[in-house]
């Protein structure tokens, strides 16, 4: 090859350039075309280049400037026309229908009733309790006997238990905590136990063989009754509403003295009475009480010294009323329908 | 406890409406659960206003035209001779339904029609007044609803009386609360006014006495410490007067005879079980009380034979038992119409063998309910009289004699209560006269004590007062819960670190819902089925609720697995669910091995439909593996996890830090043909122990755990300045060859430099020989201060060639 013929491929490829760059009509024939003038592989120009090394030496400097200086003009032709097209092309590529639904993954969801544990921790951690858990199936002594239950009397049938065998049962209650945690900790204490518990009632709409049940216990040196009142108003206010009235009414527990239950105004007639509430206009929420000395003395504490105060309440009540669940055992039965209506 | 609102008021003439004094009881006393009005039957009655009326000739008829509020005036025939223009009388609109059990109807009478009627006070079943209408002193528009007029008819408040109470079973107990809280003296009912006097017959310490041809001999007098017995003759069996039929019926009974409503009336007005025996009945002149003995049988008033035990306490005759103490009377003695004589029981039974007796019997009746509770001891001489002298009155008889066997009880022990250990309690200074005042006011006999403290002693009949606590309970409820204080103070920081268990399922709690999974929370009752050749470890229930569960489960995933069922059962076959709950492994005598475990169960669609996907594939084994894989890194935080083959249906044991806590498995469930296979994973989550915590009396606080700080924070490691290089193996393995093998050789052999080493291929079919497949690794270095040179990488990867042949016979797969 001589410098001439170098020099008239070079003309000839600089002649055509320019038409088949303005003949590419989107990005993929443009990709072609810059394949098929500058690519390095099959290139037009990559193909005389390689014909540079035939020539004569002397003749090498101005075939390579030349070479160079139609590449230039090939390469900002074809910038020029890339930029064209891109512009003119579709920001995102290939056209979507962009109401299509996104990709969907399940959503899990955490039980009702734990929701309200949940929600029950949560304001009583700002008043600094921790959390004290205990078994399941309990001694009788923890269960009964240490929270001043008497033997062989009425007392005993509020609680239908289920026995395990002699002196075991599945507590009926999360009380019996209150004395585990007492024994395993010095006073100041401050705890929120939740749990299952378990009575030997029948499925009916409102009641359960086994119920989880939150229990609340403070005890320290010179806690009162207007500590208990105070704490558990405070709570009603942070569950159900900064404006939610509270009210307080005798009862009897046997680890309580004075033992008291707390009910809040009814929500859904306010006070005036409706099937909800029986007409009382109040709705009960949770059973409480000052602790009763014998259960300090069941745990080894000094009951002239430290006084204190629990709360007992059931968040599976709560639960089927603020979500209008009609019979309680659908919270048993795990049907997916109804646990796909509580994904978050 | 039910409670007639106007029998109240005659023992305690309080002058409070029935919803007042409901008020008053929640409040102060127990809770008044039920709010009835009895004459609910009047609610249709209204106002209506005569205006304009004429008499029909030659009857005792008028034509009226009455004003009920309707708009139009209503024509009505009325038989009664007081009709009065102007006048507002009791209407019944056509359609109502009179007391007396008939409906009033539009009717023809002499050719007029009638559009209803005006009511007399015996129609509306207000008296026996049936001389006219009844005309109402009210300007009451027409229309208005009777009942808003006229305070007509009983309320009943229906009370919770709560095990501690027995005293408030009674209106004589409720009375005496409405009296200390409003400051009103108790009376005697008018209805007694008419009684004669009866003289008592104190007790005097006998087990034996005898009058009037009747002994009554006490066997054990801890079982009755007193039986009072009263022999009245010449009574007639009839219908109870309207007084007594009222009483029985406002506390919802039935009046069945003059002598049984007034033992009814005695129950319910003064809380004192009482029994008439038809004196003919009773055998050889005797009754003693005593335990029954082996063999013997009694019919009880309801008709039933009930085999007796010395566990159960019976009045006998000479001969055979004639009622089951403190429970129910027999057949054999009861008073009939034919009855003329009576003996009247009136006694203090043990609350335990009464409760042994109602338990062995399965019979729980009012006497036995308050028997239980305890009774009001010393009033039983006070009883005995009247008791004898109200039936003596219905009947029309007299008493022959009263017996009273046994001892009144003791005077009660005092309680100390100290105004200091009030405040502290209550959180409000009250003052020892206040406490004085309050004690009192319910029958509590209160003296000055040392050092400003009060000794009270408690009244006969208030068996739950037996320590300071008791009292202040008593001054908190009287003062009013409502009104005590109720300040918050600042508390210290409690000493009860959270416990672990309860961190770590909320741990994997979130876990697993972000993975998708929904929280369940099932009973943990098992029919054993599921437990295998090992079932002997599990543990039951003495007494079941079902006798097909009567076990506690050993593993969560066996109620996943029913749960999953009748999920199935509602065509439901897309199902994610888990469980943090605990479990139950028999100890022989000792309670059961407690463990929270975590179960988790997906089958069906790995992920919703979408329109990139129509089909989306079914949960397989792979997903089970990451799952339990995310369930025990949230678990186990920091321990390495790791998954060993199990063998089927185990298709992996779940390891956390060396040590195996749980396991992936393939479900056998009872599903239909459609349902797709189901995977479930069940691990460890902690043990709970049940172990005591300390003697009962004790603590253990030198050995409580301190509240520790958090789990070791992450170490920053430095970023990688240098590159990796990498190279691919495609290895043909023989099918005896696990993958984990493979890797195992791959990770020693390759050197600390080995950064990545992750399998990206199983492949079987063309090029690849029978009894072998291919399986894929890159495998990916880095030294940490300089680029790893070509030699290095190419050595180790003919070294680990080397070494997968010797150890593995696993060659490299060529193209």
């Amino acid at each position: 090859m001589t410098l001439a013929e170098f020099i008239a491929a070079l003309d000839l490829l600089a002649a055509e350039a320019p038409a088949r760059i303005a003949a590419a009509a989107d990005l993929d024939a443009w990709t072609e075309v810059r394949n098929a003038l500058v690519g390095r592989q099959s290139g037009r120009l990559t193909d005389i280049m390689s014909g540079l090394g035939a020539l004569p030496k002397e003749d090498r400097r101005e075939a390579g400037q030349r070479a160079n200086g139609a590449k230039a003009a090939i390469d900002d032709a074809l910038e020029v026309r890339r930029a064209a097209l891109a512009a003119a092309a579709p920001a995102s590529g290939p056209t979507i229908d962009p109401t299509l639904p996104a990709r969907a993954r399940w959503k899990g969801a955490v039980h009702p009733v734990s929701l309200v544990i949940d929600e029950v921790v949560e304001i009583f951690r700002e008043l600094g309790f921790t959390i004290a858990l205990g078994p399941e199936a309990e001694h009788a002594w923890y269960n009964f006997g240490a929270l001043n239950f008497p033997d062989d009397h009425p007392a005993m049938d509020l609680h239908d238990t289920l026995y395990l065998g002699e002196d075991q049962v599945l507590r009926t209650h999360t009380s019996p905590v209150q004395v585990r945690t007492l024994q395993q900790y010095p006073p100041p204490v401050r705890v929120l136990a939740p749990g299952n518990v378990y009575r030997r009632d029948f499925f009916d709409p409102s009641h359960a063989p086994m119920f989880a049940q939150i229990e609340g216990l403070v005890v320290d040196e010179g806690v009162s009754f207007a500590d208990l009142k105070a704490t558990l108003a405070h709570f009603a206010r942070r569950f159900f509403g900064a404006g939610t009235k509270t009210r307080f009414r005798p009862s009897y527990f046997p680890f309580t003295e004075p033992s008291a239950e707390m009910d809040v105004q009814c929500g859904v007639c306010s006070g005036a009475g409706c099937s909800v509430c029986k007409q009382s206009g109040w709705v009960e929420i949770l059973g409480s009480g000052m602790v009763h000395p014998a259960v300090l003395e069941a745990a080894g504490l000094d009951s002239e010294r430290y006084t204190g105060w629990a709360f007992g309440m059931g968040p599976a009540r709560t639960a089927i009323s603020r979500h209008g669940i009609p019979d309680i055992r659908i919270l048993y039965d795990s049907d997916v329908r109804f646990l796909d209506q509580f994904t978050r | 406890m039910n409670i007639s609102h106007e029998w109240l008021a005659r023992f305690v003439p309080h002058g409070r409406d029935a919803a007042a004094v409901r008020d008053l009881i929640t409040a102060h006393v127990a809770t008044v659960e039920g709010f009835e009005r009895l004459r609910a039957d009047l609610e249709p009655f209204v106002v209506a206003r005569v205006v304009e009326s004429e008499r029909i000739p030659d009857t005792k008829l008028s034509f009226n035209k009455v004003d009920d509020g309707s708009g139009t005036l209503l024509e009505v025939v009325c038989g009664a001779p007081n009709v009065t223009v102007g006048a507002r009388y009791p209407f019944a609109r056509s359609g109502t339904m009179m007391p007396a059990g008939f409906r009033i109807e539009k009717k023809r009478i002499r050719g007029l029609t009638s559009n209803g009627m005006l009511c007399s006070a015996r129609e509306l079943g207000l008296g026996e007044e049936h001389d006219g209408i009844l005309a109402l002193d009210t300007d009451a528009a027409p229309g208005t609803a009777l009942l808003t007029v006229l305070p007509l008819g009983d309320v009943r408040l229906v009370i919770d009386v709560l095990p501690n109470r027995p005293d408030l079973l009674s209106h004589l107990g409720v009375a005496r609360e409405i009296a200390a809280l409003t400051g009103t003296a108790m009376q005697r009912p008018a209805e007694l006014a008419a009684l004669g006097a009866v003289p008592g017959a104190p007790a005097r310490g006998d087990d034996q006495v005898r009058a009037a041809g009747l002994e009554v001999r006490l066997d054990d007098v801890a079982d009755c410490p007193q039986y009072g017995a009263a022999i009245i003759s010449g009574l007639t069996v009839g219908p109870s007067p309207d007084w007594l039929k009222r009483c029985v019926e406002a506390v919802g009974g039935r009046s069945i005879n003059n002598i049984v409503d007034a033992t009814n009336y005695l129950l319910h007005g003064f809380g004192q079980p009482v029994h008439a025996f038809d004196a003919t009945k009773i055998g050889g002149d005797t009754l003693v009380v005593r335990r029954a003995r082996a063999g013997e049988t009694l019919v009880t008033l309801d008709g039933t034979e009930r085999k007796l035990d010395p566990s159960m306490l019976v009045i006998a005759d000479a001969a055979v038992p004639v009622a089951l103490a403190g429970v129910m009377g027999g057949r054999a003695s009861e008073v009939t119409d034919a009855t003329t004589k009576v003996v009247l029981e009136v006694a203090q039974f043990a609350p335990r063998v009464v409760r042994a007796s109602r338990r062995r019997a399965g019979l729980s009746t009012d006497a036995s309910y308050r028997y239980e509770r305890g009774i009001d001891a010393a009033a039983l001489g006070e009883m005995l009289s009247l008791g004898a002298a109200l039936i003596a009155h219905v009947g029309g008889g007299r008493v022959d004699a009263l017996l009273h066997a046994g001892s009144a009880p003791a005077r009660r022990a005092s309680v100390t209560v100290r105004p200091s250990r009030v405040a502290l309690l209550l959180g409000e200074i009250v003052g020892g006269d206040e406490i004085g005042r309050l004690l009192t006011s319910i029958g509590f006999a209160c003296e000055a004590g040392s050092a400003g403290a009060l000794d009270v002693t408690p009244p006969s009949w208030r068996h739950d007062i037996a320590r300071e606590v008791d009292l202040i309970e008593e001054i908190a409820r009287l003062r009013g819960f409502d009104r005590l204080p109720d300040t918050l103070h600042g508390a210290r920081p409690g000493t009860v670190p959270d416990h672990p268990l309860f961190t770590a399922y909320r741990r994997v709690r979130d876990a697993l819902v972000a993975e998708g999974l929904h929280e369940v929370r099932p009973l943990p009752f098992t029919s054993g089925r599921a437990a295998g050749p090992d079932g002997a470890d599990l543990v039951r229930v003495s007494n079941p609720l079902a006798e097909d569960e009567p076990f506690l489960r050993r593993s969560v995933l066996d109620t996943l697995a029913r749960r999953a069922e009748y999920n199935l059962n509602r065509m439901q076959g897309d199902l994610r669910f888990f469980e943090v709950g605990t479990t139950f492994t028999a100890q022989g005598r000792a309670l059961p091995r407690e463990e929270q475990h975590v179960g988790l169960l997906v089958m069906g669609a790995r992920r919703p439909v979408h329109f990139t996907e129509a089909q989306p594939p079914a949960f397989d084994e792979w997903d089970a593996k990451a799952l339990a894989g995310t369930l025990a890194a949230a678990a186990y935080p920091g321990a390495e996890i790791a998954m060993v083959p199990g063998e089927s249906p185990i298709l992996w044991r779940v390891q956390a830090g060396g040590v195996v806590i749980g396991e992936v498995s393939r479900l056998t469930l009872d599903a239909p043909v459609w349902a797709k296979p189901a995977f479930g994973v069940e691990i460890l989550l902690g043990e709970m122990p049940s172990t005591p915590v300390a003697g009962r009396g004790g603590h253990a606080h030198a050995a409580a755990p301190a509240r520790s700080r958090a789990a070791e924070p992450v170490r920053y490691r430095a970023l990688p300045v240098t590159p990796t290089a990498e190279f691919d193996l495609a290895l043909l393995v023989p099918d005896a060859v696990l993958a984990a093998q493979v890797e195992s050789v791959l990770r020693t052999v390759s050197g600390p430099q080995l950064e990545r080493c992750e399998l990206f291929d199983e492949f079987r079919g063309a090029g690849v020989p029978a009894g072998s497949r291919s399986l894929a690794w890159r495998l990916t270095f880095r030294h940490p201060e300089r680029t790893l040179r070509e030699k290095e990488i190419e050595g180790r990867r003919t070294l680990v060639l080397k070494t997968l042949e010797a150890q593995l016979g696993v060659r490299p797969r060529t193209a």
